[in-house]
């Protein structure tokens, strides 16, 4: 079992590629393309291991994450836009409690009601709510209709690379946050639960874990964080669109779930910056970005599949745990 | 007052009266056997005392409390708890943390304790590993800890559902075919440590069992089931001679 200081290791690693990365932007290394596009991998780093947190921890599908993304950018964006009264600084902090807050309460409230469903019944139910969400913003007052929200007040402001640094680092650090928590709650009572369930929901219940309450929260806090992820796009791209959140984006986000490895935060991580970042560098073959994620995604399922490629899988893993072990001896 | 009462519990599927007018008591601290050809019934009594299938007919009782129609988890938290005779453990979850599910409801830190790490979530995890590792001891799993449940030895992991079931702190344990699968050896040891659960934990047991070595080696009473109605009951010697009872294993 490792000690909490050991779990706040990682914390510490973030620390430090942050100061690379804003070294990298500041002497300007990293061209403009790639500045632009890291809060977009901050943000779709959320939306993947909250999601992973459904499909890889608690075993159920869905097919709407971003339903719950879409929440949090309307909550967040409307926020941002309207309430000008507030200060900036204090305006941002409300847009993310609530939008977490509102989307905690709707990811909760839609599995309270479909409860009863799993496997396929319930991924058909959560591709129909993500649609349903998008319709239902249109008609909302304030939400700007099909034609979608603008100007919404972003914290990218200034000269390049400043406006880029601004971007990147507030979206990092609520990502780092992000994960953090998930992690934490994985490795709590809860996150065992909710993996017993994934694992074998019958047995579960025989050892008093309430199977049904364990679902909805889960759902609620997946959700919960794809309304964060869901702020940082209001408020990085300025402008929110019905069209940005369409099943397209949830399906996008599983593949990166599934790349990575169901229930592997890490690898949910890893595979959302490659693919995040590959259209980009392959930037002529960016028209080709759905076929290289089938691609990648097939060659995935078969290594997958292949006993020797696990195995090497395996030996990596235990190889890296073993050395996190070592630089947590001796302390604490 | 008995442990476990049961007053003509009855269920059928469709047409198949599957268990019908069960009655069974079970005194305090009891080590008691429920056998039977295969098909009898035997599971599904244990399915209706844990909440899977509500009868259709009588009841049952803990400690007096009448339990039929609760769901498994509300007969887990009244202190019944089970092992399954075809295997269901977490298998992608560490030993340890089988057993750490099972004491889920021992510790009380919230959610939002353990998303920041909160002293009290460090103190009761603390706690839930200590108690973790001495279940996993009793039955010689502590080695095996961090493996995979799904790793482990087939006669390992029926010990292991035995553990887990344990750390919910049941009244009474219910055990489903616990030798199945197992070696001579390995069933002389699973006695023994069946035997200590009880006297250790202050335990009383129901247990399904086709090895008769074991049934008569450790149960002090036994019900035998034959198509669902109840063929004979008392003292485990006597009711292993019935000749009715050798004929229903036998076949006529
Ligand atoms: N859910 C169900 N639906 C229909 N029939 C069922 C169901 N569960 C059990 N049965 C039937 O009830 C009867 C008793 O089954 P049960 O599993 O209780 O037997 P058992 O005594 O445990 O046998 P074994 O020794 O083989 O484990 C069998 O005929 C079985 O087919
Ligand atoms: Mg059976």
């Amino acid at each position: 079992m490792k000690t909490r200081l050991q779990r706040l290791l990682p914390l510490a690693g973030a620390a430090l590629l942050y100061g690379v990365i804003l070294l990298l932007m500041a002497t300007k290394v990293l061209p403009r393309s790639y500045q632009q596009m890291l809060p977009t991998i901050c943000t779709y780093i959320i939306m993947a291991v909250s999601l992973n947190l459904v499909v890889g921890f608690l075993g159920d599908l869905s097919l709407g994450h971003a339903a719950f993304y879409a929440v949090g950018a309307y909550v967040g964006g409307m926020i941002l836009r309207y309430l000008t009264a507030i200060p900036f600084g204090v305006r941002v902090i409300v847009a993310i409690a609530a939008a977490a807050a509102v989307a905690f309460v709707i990811g909760g409230a839609f599995l309270y009601f479909v409860r009863k469903l799993h496997g396929d019944y319930l991924a058909i139910v959560t591709l129909a709510f993500g649609e349903f969400v998008r319709s239902i913003v249109k008609i909302i007052p304030g939400t700007g209709g099909s034609a979608g929200l603008t100007d919404i007040p972003t914290i990218a402001a200034g000269a390049f690379p400043i406006k880029y640094i601004k971007a990147f680092s507030w979206s990092y650090v609520i990502m780092v946050i992000s994960i953090f928590l998930i992690v934490n709650l994985i490795r709590s009572r809860h996150g065992r639960a909710i993996m017993a369930v994934r694992d074998n929901s019958i047995a579960a219940a025989s050892v008093g874990i309430n199977v049904s309450r364990c679902r909805i929260v889960t759902f609620a806090i997946a959700a919960l964080f794809a309304g964060i992820a869901g702020v940082l796009y209001a408020a990085n791209t300025a402008a929110v669109n019905p069209a940005d959140f369409d099943y397209n984006v949830s399906i996008e986000v599983l593949v990166m779930v599934v790349l990575g490895g169901m229930g592997n935060i890490g690898g949910s991580i890893i595979a959302t910056i490659i693919l995040v970042a590959l259209p980009k560098v392959l930037l002529d073959a960016a028209q080709y970005r759905l076929l290289i994620y089938a691609i990648a995604l097939i060659a995935m399922m078969m290594l997958n599949a292949n006993p020797r490629f696990t195995a090497f899988k395996r030996r990596v893993s235990e190889k890296t745990s073993k050395f996190v072990k070592s630089l947590g001896r001796g302390r604490d | 007052m008995a442990m476990l009462e049961t007053k003509n519990l009855g269920i059928s599927f469709g047409g198949l009266r599957a268990v019908d007018e069960f009655n069974l008591t079970v005194e305090r601290g009891q080590l008691y056997g429920l056998i039977g050809p295969n098909g009898a019934g035997k599971t599904t009594v244990f399915n209706l005392l844990t909440g899977v299938y509500a009868p259709t007919t009588g009841g049952f009782f803990l400690e007096g409390k009448s339990l039929a129609g609760k769901t498994p988890l509300e007969i887990n938290r009244c202190g019944i708890a089970r092992t399954f005779q075809n295997i269901r453990l977490f298998k992608e979850m560490s030993v340890i943390d089988n057993v750490k599910v099972g004491l889920h409801n021992a510790a009380n830190y919230s959610i939002f304790d353990g998303l920041f790490m909160l002293p009290r979530y460090a103190r009761e995890e603390k706690e839930l590993q200590t108690r973790a590792r001495e279940l996993l001891d009793v039955f010689g799993l502590d080695g095996e800890r961090d493996y995979l449940a799904s790793n482990l030895p087939y006669g390992k992991q029926r010990k292991l559902e035995i553990a887990r079931a344990l750390a919910t702190s049941p009244k009474l344990l219910l055990l489903d075919e616990p030798a199945a699968g197992m070696n001579p050896q390995e069933t002389a040891e699973l006695m023994e440590t069946i035997c200590f659960v009880r006297d250790h934990f202050d335990m009383t047991i129901l247990l399904i069992e086709h090895d008769m070595k074991l049934v008569s080696g450790i149960c002090e009473q036994v019900t035998v089931l034959n198509f669902g109605t109840t063929l004979a009951q008392g003292q485990t010697a006597e009711v292993l001679a019935d000749p009715r009872v050798v004929r229903a294993y036998l076949g006529e």
